[in-house]
């Protein structure tokens, strides 16, 4: 049973053999123990692994082979927008130009990517209706927070400091409320009715002197527009309050509906999402942040302003909030995502959204007689799915989820949002062909037929994986975070 | 429209369409109210068919200076190390680089074991008990041990070292005003934290001491006996530490530290104008529950066969929400798996001999600017960087090296009061004899 595990790469390390190639010394050697304090003079060499440059490389393919990923599969993910990651993109980000300039070069010897970081701004902010754009948030969370602390520094700038709380509907992104606590501000959830949309009423009745924002996603994580947006919107401004929009769901709305235009105050993206920056694994990500006019003095500093053809950062912002990372965000993903808005041009991105929305609407139609749905209404670009019709029958959510793992699918977002009971949510995106919806399509009515004629095949699911279900009680129980070389005894033992 | 990343035909279209039972893609947008429906055309930049595209991008691309044509001597947080070959060919395997989080396990082995070894690499370059698997990058991870160690001691002051990286302060600053957390600053002497001034500020109302090793001037900070001042007060000390000079440094889990952050950019990251980088976040046990980000653990399938898993996520955004340890949900997963493979390549001699190779540089570079006549900040305690009095303003001085192919040095007076004419040059094994003498005698030229 053991030779079954995948050795991790101290394991196949050999005292001796290595992996690189550095130059050979050309200066005079040193004595490090005559030049520093012995204290801070290394006695022991960290453990890294000795092994040869095809280790490494069998070693790493090996792992990826035991790794889904949009180029393997279909990846509905809701709420992730995994869509085909081009691979011009890739192409860009590695030209020498744009990956091997320092960032604290003289401007006048980064213009190219200066330009393109203004240019994209001009780009994402025409896309969201927005007045300005900062591209320095590192991903979507880090542009939460942004634009909260920039929305409690306007409302600070106005003597109004008893704005304390940020409203977060109870259909949202765990970052929202998570983001909301980092900038120092207090939580209230505000609740969905029976459509799935904000409760009007109950907003109303929260809304006071104290709401510093709103923060809303739209569609919402339903997959559903808030129509009434902009009566909303006159609700939270009526209190002196701002709006905030979470632009994880974009991909539904390009070209159909901005931001700006809903009356929306500060709008985050994610690039990695809808602008195609691959999500790497969980990152990196970039999240900039636009806002209106009335907010625009406290963008994060630098700025980056265009001025007789000629690009610059300007530090002088005294009402800045400050700095929120170290140089300008991460370039090397929204030069991606810049990549990919010049691939699509305004027709392109208007197809985009078309298509992401004809998808998820069409699966939601074949998918409708097999599970419950419980907003029945055209979606967006996503829609949830419960499952508490097969849950009835002895069969969850999760071992669904796990199911669709043998027919070479990575699984629907399952259990959120929070207020669908066995959520299964479902976002195709639009880079997908009728023949991938369909077969995926096929696999989750065989899975609901299975429910009933032969549950235990689901329950016990997956079948075909490298590896079944994993022991997560035991990984939290007793953490082990670390490899460390089994003792003698424990070898003794083996 | 057709476009190659849009599969669906018109039949395609029509047959949906159909199902749905609708005529147009438009009336799914029907609940979208009249008055905010955008009617008109964006009014951005029309397609690019990809040769087109490539060709503009290499246009601007070429515009910029790049460390390939120019021999850079600059540093301050970002360098120009050695990236082995391999880093790129394993990143692109798009198993990899097209995944999400790893939240299904069964399919995501090879990510979650990947982080586990990246954060084994952690522990072991920086003495620390565990690591988390990557933060945005150095600067946002200080400021998240900086909001840890206020959270953990119940205290609302930082002391803040003034060696330690300008751009990194401010977003300690900003993260901190965002929590009513106070944040001190403690003046250098010599380019080393100035002890007697820390001593002063050190309060029962400390909740950590930030320090960087080595410093921004490349200096390396007494991180001992800053620790052990900071324990006294009972207050956590925090280090920000270049993991690559970890290679000949004492670790700083050996000399007191609670948490220790930085940036593995020095591991087969390239600059790519100041980001993606990777952040590492590592802490002793004790604060094993705090820690923000995702942590990968080990445990066994219904088989007994051993596997990864995202674990203790009580801590996270996704479970915890308004409760949670930080925000953070995406990092930077696929650049600490581009840092994993160079410490790989590295491995056990090679994290050694890169980190006695830039210090013998450095020192190299040291005894030929003050043969030369210039002043040296500090002694030999530096790693890979020099604060060098150019004796003219850098700016200037920067923009005449650059004609001699020479990206030159960080100008000081940016940042620090009083450092006019002061330059920071980094020095890393890339750069040869050769250019180093170069640096040197275009800047007498310059003087002559």
């Amino acid at each position: 049973m053991h030779n079954e595990n995948q050795p991790l790469i101290f394991e196949v390390s050999k005292p001796g053999r290595i992996g690189y190639s550095l130059t050979e010394l050309d200066v005079p050697e040193v004595d490090l123990d005559a030049l520093l304090p012995d204290t801070f003079v290394r006695k022991d060499a960290p453990e890294l692994p000795e092994v040869s440059e095809l280790d490494i490389m069998r070693h790493y393919t090996a792992l990826s082979n035991r790794n889904h990923g949009v180029d393997t599969g279909f990846y509905p993910l809701g709420s992730c927008t995994m869509k085909y990651n081009p691979k011009i993109n890739e192409a860009v980000a590695r030209m020498a130009g744009f990956a091997n300039i320092h960032p604290l070069q003289a401007e006048s010897t980064v213009q190219g990517a200066m330009e393109v970081a203004y240019d994209l701004q001009e780009h994402l902010s025409e896309i969201t209706g927005m007045a300005e754009v900062t591209l320095q948030p590192a991903a979507g969370a880090h542009g939460e927070w942004t634009a909260l602390m920039m929305i409690r520094a306007f409302h600070e700038a106005n003597g109004d400091t008893d704005r304390t709380k940020v409203l977060v509907p109870d259909s949202a992104h765990g970052t929202n409320p998570a983001s909301a606590t980092v900038a120092g501000f207090d939580t209230v959830t505000v609740l969905s009715d029976e459509n799935g949309l904000v409760d009007i009423e109950d907003l109303r009745s929260k809304v006071d002197s104290q709401t510093a924002a709103l923060m809303l996603t739209n569609p919402n994580t339903l997959g559903l527009f808030e129509e009434h947006i902009l009566e909303m919107a006159e609700i939270v401004h009526g209190a002196g309050g701002k709006l905030y929009y979470d632009g994880a769901n974009l991909n539904a709305i390009m070209s159909q509906a901005r931001p700006g235009d809903m009356g929306f105050d500060a709008v985050h993206l994610n690039l990695h999402k809808t602008f195609t920056g691959p999500h790497g694994g969980g990152g990196p990500g970039s999240g900039p942040v636009g806002v209106t006019e009335e907010l625009a003095p406290y963008l994060p500093k630098p700025v980056l302003e265009k001025h007789d053809g000629v690009f610059t950062f300007n530090y002088d912002r005294p009402q800045s909030i400050g700095r929120v990372k170290p140089f300008y965000g991460n370039f090397g993903i929204y030069l991606r995502a810049y990549t990919y808005i010049r691939s699509m041009g305004p027709d392109g991105l208007k197809s985009v959204t078309e298509n992401a929305v004809l998808n998820a609407n069409y699966m939601m139609r074949r998918l409708e007689p097999y599970f419950d749905l419980p907003y029945p209404q055209h979606c967006k670009h996503e829609f949830v799915l419960s499952g508490r019709r097969q849950k009835k029958l002895g069969v969850r959510t999760l071992d669904m989820a796990k199911r669709l793992l043998d027919f070479g699918f990575h699984p629907p977002t399952v259990y959120f949002p929070l207020n669908v009971e066995e959520g299964m949510m479902i976002e195709p995106t639009e880079t997908e062909s009728k023949e991938t919806l369909d077969s995926f399509i096929d696999a989750m009515i065989q899975i609901a037929k299975e429910v009933e004629e032969n549950p235990e095949i689901v329950q016990e699911a997956p079948h075909t994986t490298v590896i079944n279900r994993l022991d997560e009680t035991k990984a939290a129980r007793k953490p082990i975070l670390r490899y460390t070389p089994a003792t003698e005894e424990e070898l003794v033992k083996a | 429209m057709m476009h190659r990343y849009i599969p669906m035909t018109e039949s395609d279209r029509n047959e949906m369409l159909e199902v749905i039972g609708i005529s147009s893609v438009d009336e799914l947008f029907a609940d979208i109210p009249e008055k905010i429906r955008f009617k008109g055309k964006l009014n951005i930049k029309e397609a690019k068919s990809e040769s087109a595209l490539l060709k503009e991008m290499s246009r601007l691309a070429a515009k910029n200076a790049d460390s390939r044509q120019y021999a850079s001597f600059l540093g301050a947080g970002v360098y120009d190390h050695y990236k082995p070959v391999i880093v790129d060919h394993v990143i692109s395997r798009s198993e990899f680089y097209t995944a999400y989080t790893p939240y299904q396990p069964e399919i995501s082995q090879g990510e979650l074991q990947a982080i586990f070894e990246f954060q084994t690499m952690i522990c072991e370059l920086t003495g620390m008990d565990l690591a988390n698997s990557s933060m945005y990058d150095g600067g946002t991870a200080l400021a998240e041990a900086g909001t840890l160690a206020a959270g953990h001691t119940k205290r609302k002051k930082l002391i803040i070292s003034e060696t330690v990286h300008p751009e990194a302060r401010d977003v300690v600053r900003s993260y901190a005003d965002g929590q009513q957390i106070e944040v001190v600053t403690v003046p250098h002497k010599d380019g080393v934290t100035d002890m007697d001034a820390l001593g002063e500020l050190l309060a029962d109302d400390t909740a950590a001491v930030l320090v960087q090793y080595p410093n921004f001037f490349g200096q390396v900070e007494d991180i001992e006996a800053i620790g052990r001042m900071a324990h006294d007060s009972g207050a956590l000390s925090v280090v920000s530490a270049n993991p690559l000079a970890l290679g000949i440094l004492t670790p700083p889990g050996q000399l007191g530290a609670d948490i220790t952050v930085g940036d593995a950019q020095p591991f087969g990251i390239p600059e790519q104008f100041g980001g993606p980088h990777c952040g590492y976040f590592a802490v002793t046990k004790k604060l094993m529950r705090k820690v923000p980000g995702r942590l990968v653990g080990e445990t066994t399938d219904e088989e007994g066969r051993r596997g990864y898993v995202l674990t203790l996520q009580a801590r996270e955004q996704h479970i915890r929400r308004d409760k949670a340890t930080s925000n953070i949900c995406s990092n930077q997963a696929l650049n600490a798996l581009a840092a994993s493979v160079a410490m790989t390549a590295l491995g056990k001699q090679g994290i050694r001999e890169i980190a006695y190779q830039n210090y013998a540089k450095t020192h190299y570079a040291k005894q030929a600017f003050e043969q030369a006549g210039y002043t040296v900040l500090g002694g030999d305690r530096h790693f890979n960087e020099l604060v060098v009095d150019c004796r003219r303003p850098v700016e200037e001085l920067n923009v005449q090296l650059l004609e001699q192919g020479i990206i030159g040095g960080y100008d000081l007076s940016r940042t620090y009061e009083g450092m006019e004419n002061h330059a920071l040059f980094a020095i890393t094994e890339q750069r040869t004899k050769e250019e180093i003498d170069a640096l040197v005698q275009e800047m007498e030229a310059v003087h002559a």
